[in-house]
């Protein structure tokens, strides 16, 4: 293809400081001294950064979020993976049909899920349950990790499975020792994923959250909504270079535009 | 586990999906299907939601102008910001699809990984950005571009601005993607036929790439019409979308029925105009991709 | 009796024959080329005695074993893939002693097996190497040596060739035929090259549309086809469609445009429409003076080779190509005027089949 001209540059420049922007002024904000958001501002500090740790509202529900992503995205992988592999190696009637309805929660608007879910557990009850609020993140985040294992299992070599059946290997065996190592990038990355976008979730979880299960993004938007002051700088400082570090993750194993695109290159 | 023999599949991929399937049967199908259902229920201001049914909810939403309003709000919000997505990201991809590494990979990095952090994050940032007493109206009167602060909070130029910025990746991905399936030899196969590169973009590139730009524009008009969190934190409690109305109800006055059905349209709209229009693009474009 | 029985094989896919009754017996230590073109069925027969796809009917005997429906992995016999199939995520030495972990060998006795299979393939020193570190060449070799570690009854090759470059495929088919000889080890190899199945086999098979076309030695194979197929696809011939005047005890009488010929019939009861054969390289330039030619005509095509000179020529008989070997003076140029000989017992001649095949 032709190089990049000047113009072309230019363009490029004005674009990646427009995606940047917001973040860059967030982290700004987060090094203040003064006690409201000013920019700029002369005297910086690690004072907000510290407010952190002084705040068991915002450390419970980051502790919440936390546990939520970890579990959410490990049960959604495990669910996935046994999935991907039925679709990836079997042809059988439905399989379009499945393969959409595990896709389906992307295609629906979070505020229709938020209602769903939460209309569902307040008929049985279920509101303050961390379980409740994990099944639905599970939900959330199955079509992320179904994508990455699916990619995953639809390149696998299917000889090699073969091959390790004619070395004796029972079929067990040959699933094991063969056919899962050949998939684990497609799962990491897929666990990755999964566990940034739990994290992350907020407009359906606004609907299904109780002050007894508040993630951080929700107790964030709520600040937000009433004030706006550093507090939620920092700890938005803090979610971005923990992302930042778990964005390296997937990028490293396989690059990030392969985990957010699919396998195109 | 394995299967070799391929006219064997029986129950074996069933049994694989069997606990994924089942949990989306019970905690996906039956709470959409319940919503559906609350939607006809009744609400009175006293006694809550009752078990009795009726269309007046439907009805209400589709004649009240209040409910109007905030469609066509909405409309034109998903309007707008996909036509910015287009006027930017096309370009933006195409600038990408040229760069060289590693300079490609880290700009994409920088393009697609705010996708990674929470709506949250990104709209608080606008907000600073767009406050009366914020970074951008500080810098424009201090480069005496304007003498007084623009509103840009709480109106929907901010919002259209700050969704652009959270929904343009999408389409970024999604020309990127269509970029990637392009044999680079065509374009050379032009120019050796005596076009110019302009029109060799024009007439050879361009048409390839419109698949990508429909698909993505399909994804950023129905991501936009369901916003929530951006219109909510930019647009202010006035400047309501179908998102936040329903938000409204539920939680707010706690009419669930009203609510839910907000949602249900939201849900159909959507449906229909991601289905119907990935239907004509499929058929406009079939010839040219497998 | 033999070490491999294939008896009444075939292989139904809904509609779809894909192989139609095979009968085949390999003996012990031979060297066996299961040959024909793509959808010939000769991947689908492979995979049969390996045990990846199950027969609609017949059986398959391995030494006395009725092993037909026995399941793959309790087959012992070593596969080498067309893609060679080694697991990415292991090394050399964890490749080729999988086998034998697999038997629950212990690690000093699968190590100095694993160490005897690398050399037998030349690949001593590499075992820490990963796949993706090696050559296409390595790779084969890898998966031929992980194949020949568990020491099976059976060695079975799908085409494991196909992928490497000209020379690298010549070597090798020298290489793993010495291999295969010293070890004494039963062997099946699928191939749509020609030259590949007759440098390598005891026996041929050639395959066509489902069933085994011709089952012979390569020489006699490629001497005397018994069918059009067969003669077609083992080397390239000069086929000439004529009529039967009369038969005697040895000979066929054949009007091949006008002109008669004598053809050996070798017992075939030809009668009307035939087609008489013979090889490029039987038919030779008559120089002037030499009196005898059988056919003259002119010269069309001239081609160079390296080791051989291609000729096309326009004759009352037909268009003749003719191959001489490279060992004197270049044959006369385009358009010059050549007379033909032959012997008359290198002329085969075979009943004409109908278009679809069947005669």
């Amino acid at each position: 293809m032709k190089q990049n001209g000047f113009l072309g540059l230019l363009f490029n420049a004005l674009f990646l400081t427009f995606i940047a922007a917001p973040l860059v002024v967030v982290i700004a904000v987060a090094f203040t001294d003064k006690g409201f958001i000013s920019l700029p501002f002369d005297g910086a500090s690690l004072r907000w950064f510290k407010a952190i740790l002084e705040n068991d509202q915002i450390l419970d529900a980051f502790l919440l979020s936390l546990k939520l992503a970890l579990v959410a995205s490990t049960i959604g992988v495990a669910l996935a993976v046994p999935a991907a592999l039925a679709i990836a190696r079997y042809r059988f009637p439905g399989r379009g049909a499945l393969t959409g309805f595990f896709l389906s929660p992307m295609m629906i608007p979070a505020v229709v899920l938020g209602i769903a879910f939460l209309r569902f557990l307040s008929l049985l009850g279920l509101g303050g349950s961390f379980w409740a609020l994990c099944a639905t993140h599970v939900i959330i985040v199955l079509p992320y990790a179904l994508r990455l294992a699916l990619s995953s299992a639809i390149g696998l070599d299917r000889d090699a499975e073969r091959a390790a059946l004619s070395c004796g290997a029972s079929r067990f065996t040959a699933f094991r020792r063969v056919v899962l190592p050949m998939i684990r990038t497609g799962v990491a990355g897929g666990w990755v994923l999964s566990f940034i976008q739990s994290f992350d979730e907020l407009t359906m979880t606004i609907f299904v959250a109780t002050p007894g299960t508040t993630t951080l993004p929700v107790a964030m938007y709520n600040q937000i909504a009433q004030t706006i002051d550093p507090l939620v700088a920092s700890v938005s400082t803090v979610m971005i270079v923990g992302t930042v570090i778990l964005m390296l993750v997937p990028d490293r194993m396989v690059g990030l535009d392969r985990v957010l695109i699919g396998e195109t290159r | 586990m394995a299967t070799l023999d391929d006219d064997r599949a029986g129950a074996a991929p069933w049994i694989l999906s069997a606990p994924a399937l089942l949990l989306f049967c019970g905690l996906l199908l039956v709470p959409l299907l319940l919503t559906f259902v609350l939607s006809f229920h009744v609400f009175s201001d006293t006694a809550g939601t009752l078990a009795a049914y009726t269309w007046r909810n439907y009805f209400e939403v589709i004649t009240d102008p209040y409910y109007g309003a905030i469609f066509g709000r909405t409309a034109g919000l998903a309007f707008a910001v996909t036509f910015f997505c287009i006027l930017l990201g096309v370009p933006e991809t195409i600038v990408l699809a040229r760069m060289k590494r590693p300079w490609q990979s880290i700009c994409l990095l920088i393009v697609l990984g705010p996708l990674l952090i929470s709506v949250v994050v990104r709209t608080l940032g606008w907000q600073i950005l767009l406050g009366n007493n914020g970074v951008l109206n500080n810098a424009l009167q201090a480069l005496h571009i304007t003498s007084e602060p623009i509103r840009l909070v709480f109106t929907m130029t901010g919002v259209i601005i700050a969704l652009t910025h959270v929904l343009v990746p999408f389409m970024v991905m999604s020309v990127w993607a269509t970029l990637q399936k392009l044999d680079p030899q065509v374009e050379w196969a032009g120019l050796s036929m005596g076009a110019s590169p302009f029109r060799v973009f024009r007439r050879v590139v361009l048409p390839q790439i419109l698949p990508g730009i429909l698909s993505g524009s399909i994804i950023v008009f129905a991501l936009s019409a369901s916003a929530f969190a951006t219109p909510a934190l930019i647009g202010g409690r006035r400047l309501k979308v179908v998102a936040t109305a329903a938000y409204d109800e539920f939680l707010g006055t706690l009419n669930w029925p009203l609510g839910a059905t907000i949602a249900v349209l939201l849900l159909i709209a959507n449906v229909a105009i991601v289905m119907g229009c990935s239907r004509l693009a499929e058929r406009r474009f079939k010839h040219i991709f497998d | 009796m033999s070490f491999l029985t294939l008896k009444g094989i075939s292989k139904r896919y809904g509609d779809f024959t894909a192989i139609e009754q095979i009968d085949l017996e390999v003996e012990r230590g031979e060297f066996l080329s299961l040959l024909g073109p793509s959808g010939c069925g000769k991947t689908t027969t492979l995979q049969m005695v390996a045990g990846f796809v199950t027969p609609t009917s017949g059986t398959i005997m391995l030494d006395g074993r009725d092993i037909t429906h026995e399941r793959p992995e309790k087959r012992g016999m070593g596969v080498v893939f067309q893609s060679y199939a080694l697991f990415p995520h292991m090394t050399v030495d964890g490749n080729v002693g999988f086998g034998l972990e697999m038997r629950n060998m212990k690690r000093a006795a699968r190590a100095e097996r694993v160490a005897e299979a690398l050399e037998l393939v030349r690949l001593t020193g590499l075992g820490g190497r990963y796949p993706k570190e090696l050559s296409g060449g390595q790779r084969q070799r890898v998966a031929i040596a992980r194949a020949l570690a568990m020491r099976p009854e059976l060695l079975l090759l799908d085409e494991p060739m196909s992928n490497l470059d000209a020379k690298l495929r010549e070597e090798m088919h020298i290489e793993l035929r010495g291999i295969q000889k010293r070890l004494g080890i039963t062997t099946i190899l699928v191939t749509h090259d020609q030259v590949e199945a007759m440098t390598m086999s005891d026996r041929i098979a050639v395959m066509h549309r489902g069933t085994i076309a011709q089952l012979s030695t390569p020489f006699e194979a490629y001497e005397r086809p018994e069918t059009p197929f067969a003669s077609a696809f083992l080397g390239k011939t000069n086929l000439l469609p004529g009529e039967v005047l009369r038969r005697n005890g040895r000979c066929a009488e054949v009007d091949v445009a006008g002109t008669t010929l004598k053809v050996p019939h070798e017992g075939r009861h030809v009668q009307g429409k035939v087609n008489v054969y013979i090889r490029p390289e039987k038919v030779h330039l008559a120089y002037s003076g030499a009196g005898d030619a059988r056919a003259t005509g002119r010269i069309t095509t001239r081609v160079f080779t390296g080791n051989q000179w291609l000729l096309l020529i326009d004759t009352a008989l037909g268009q003749v190509s003719v191959a001489q070997p490279n060992n004197g003076a270049p044959p006369p140029n385009e358009g010059e005027q050549v007379g033909l000989m032959w012997s008359d017992d290198d002329l085969r001649v075979l009943q004409k089949e109908a278009l679809d095949g069947h005669a």
